[in-house]
């Protein structure tokens, strides 16, 4: 079983969520999620101020084995991309919740964060 | 769905698990990046304990082989093996496969009694009722030995590792085996067999075992610095190394002849191998296709099944794409009309943008670079 952090919120489509300050969240794919995609080589990341919705797609991580979209897990518009990914997208494999984040979104409605999955309720989704 | 005799070893190296041809194989421990590093620079291991083991014994095992493979089991001296496709009547691929001429455990042995062929696990079926129908004609028993193991083990320093490592029995003679050699010897009263093949371009060994001694080889070399390497890492190198793999690059309604393994059809001494008309009829014809590698110029990763373009028009398909770790580019296999030559830039589009990819003579990969 791969590692849940139980401090960040989850979405069923395998991205976490982390609360920043000033309404900003971190957003990045779990590490089951990369396990599953296997080595990352390439990544399509948004440009900063695109708004997005809850289920957009932001972008895609291109595996060796797949290419596969991310998804907005909430409402607002891009802040920050990681641009170190561009250089070295193994991060997404070696540091999922960490170094390999992707996204930071100034969200419009703190209450959207509610409807997402908490550890535990991610936890069952992945057992 | 089964499991290979190495599952628990899988379990224990943090393997991410897969089904493949209904077995749950590792498809990588961690990084399969990491795990094609290993193969090229030092070396890596492999549980092919999944693929089929066909032995072929009797009066006829020599005749029988000659009919049913493309290339020819009788330019092969006991102790040798050969690479071949197994062709329909159409001249299509049933399969292809590793044929060795096995050497007798006491010496003195003449002429060809034991030919062992190793087959794809997932044509299983169809290869299967293909050798027993067509093995009725001939004095020969078809054997699927049970309770062994495989082990590919592949890298510049498998064979010195492996010289170490294995029992003195297979070791003494493997410094001085060539590629595509085997050699069998009993050990504790079991037979083990050790040959100079593989699917990396890489130097190596495939070792065919009892089931209940892998185990404990597997963490001989585990203990020597092995790295445990799932079916992705086995997929990245042999697509860098040119080599066809089946059910993407050929299947039953394909021609070896479109799927650059010509080279794989043995027609002198004249022979009445299965699928030999048919070749012939093709080449009378006039073939039109090819396969070639293809190389991305820019960034991706090439799939399956993706259309290539030249000047606007079709002129192929990729039918193994991929990523190689040693060139850090998207590389693939691809069937191109023969009009397209090596030194051509082709096409494809892959989300909405066109990238351009350079056509080139396989390997993808030259000297492990």
């Amino acid at each position: 079983m791969s590692e849940i952090l139980s401090e960040l919120k989850y979405t069923e489509t395998h991205e976490w969520l982390r609360c920043d300050e000033a309404n900003t969240v971190t957003v990045g794919i779990t590490a089951h999620a990369q396990q599953q995609l296997g080595d990352v080589v390439f990544v399509e990341l948004p440009q900063v101020e695109l708004r997005v919705d809850v289920g957009d797609s932001c972008g895609v991580l291109e595996s060796v084995k797949a290419a596969g979209d991310f998804y907005a897990p909430i409402k607002g518009h891009v802040v920050a991309v990681n641009e170190a990914l561009d250089e070295n997208p193994a991060l997404i494999n070696q540091d999922p919740y960490g170094d390999g984040w992707l996204i930071k979104i100034e969200l419009d409605d703190a209450s959207q964060l509610e409807a997402l999955l908490d550890a535990e309720a991610y936890t069952q989704l992945v057992g | 769905m089964r499991k290979t005799p190495l599952f628990l070893q899988h379990q224990s190296a943090n393997a991410v698990m897969a089904s493949f041809a209904g077995w749950q194989m590792p498809m990588h421990y961690g990084s399969s990046v990491a795990e094609h590093h290993a193969v090229r620079q030092s070396a890596g291991m492999f549980d092919v304990s999944h693929m089929t083991v066909c032995d072929v014994r009797g009066a006829d095992a020599l005749a029988f082989c000659q009919r049913v493979l493309a290339n020819d089991v009788g330019q092969c001296v006991i102790g040798h093996a050969m690479y071949t496709c197994m062709l329909n009547e159409q001249g299509g691929v049933i399969d292809d496969l590793i044929a060795y001429v096995m050497p007798a455990l006491t010496s003195g042995q003449a002429s060809v009694q034991h030919i062992r062929l190793i087959l794809n696990a997932g044509t299983f079926e169809q290869d299967m009722a293909w050798l027993r129908e067509q093995s009725q004609t001939f004095e020969v028993t078809l054997d699927l030995p049970e309770g062994l193991a495989m082990l590919a083990v592949q890298g510049p320093q498998a064979l010195a590792i492996c010289s170490a490592v294995l029992p003195a029995e297979l070791a003494d003679g493997l410094s001085s085996m060539r590629p595509f050699q085997t050699h069998c010897a009993s050990v504790e009263g079991q037979d083990w067999q050790v040959a100079t093949t593989g699917y990396t371009g890489e130097a190596g060994v495939e070792l065919v075992v009892p089931a209940a001694q892998v185990m404990a080889l597997w963490q001989a070399l585990l203990g020597a610095g092995v790295q445990p390497c799932g079916l992705a890492a086995r997929d990245s190198l042999r697509l860098e190394a040119g080599y066809a793999l089946y059910g993407q690059d050929m299947d039953q309604n394909t021609s070896p002849l479109v799927s650059a393994l010509g080279w794989t059809i043995r027609w002198q001494p004249e022979r009445d191998f299965i699928g030999r008309e048919a070749l012939l009829a093709q080449k009378a014809a006039g073939l039109k296709e090819h396969l070639l590698g293809v190389i991305l110029v820019d960034r991706g990763v090439l799939r399956h099944g993706q259309t290539l373009t030249q000047a606007g028009q079709t002129v192929g398909v990729i039918t193994s794409g991929g990523f190689s770790p040693t060139r850090s580019v998207g590389i693939g296999l691809a069937r191109l009309q023969k009009t397209v030559q090596v030194g051509d830039t082709v096409e494809t589009v892959v989300r909405g943008k066109t990238l351009s990819l350079e056509v080139v003579k396989p390997p993808l990969i030259k000297q492990g670079k």
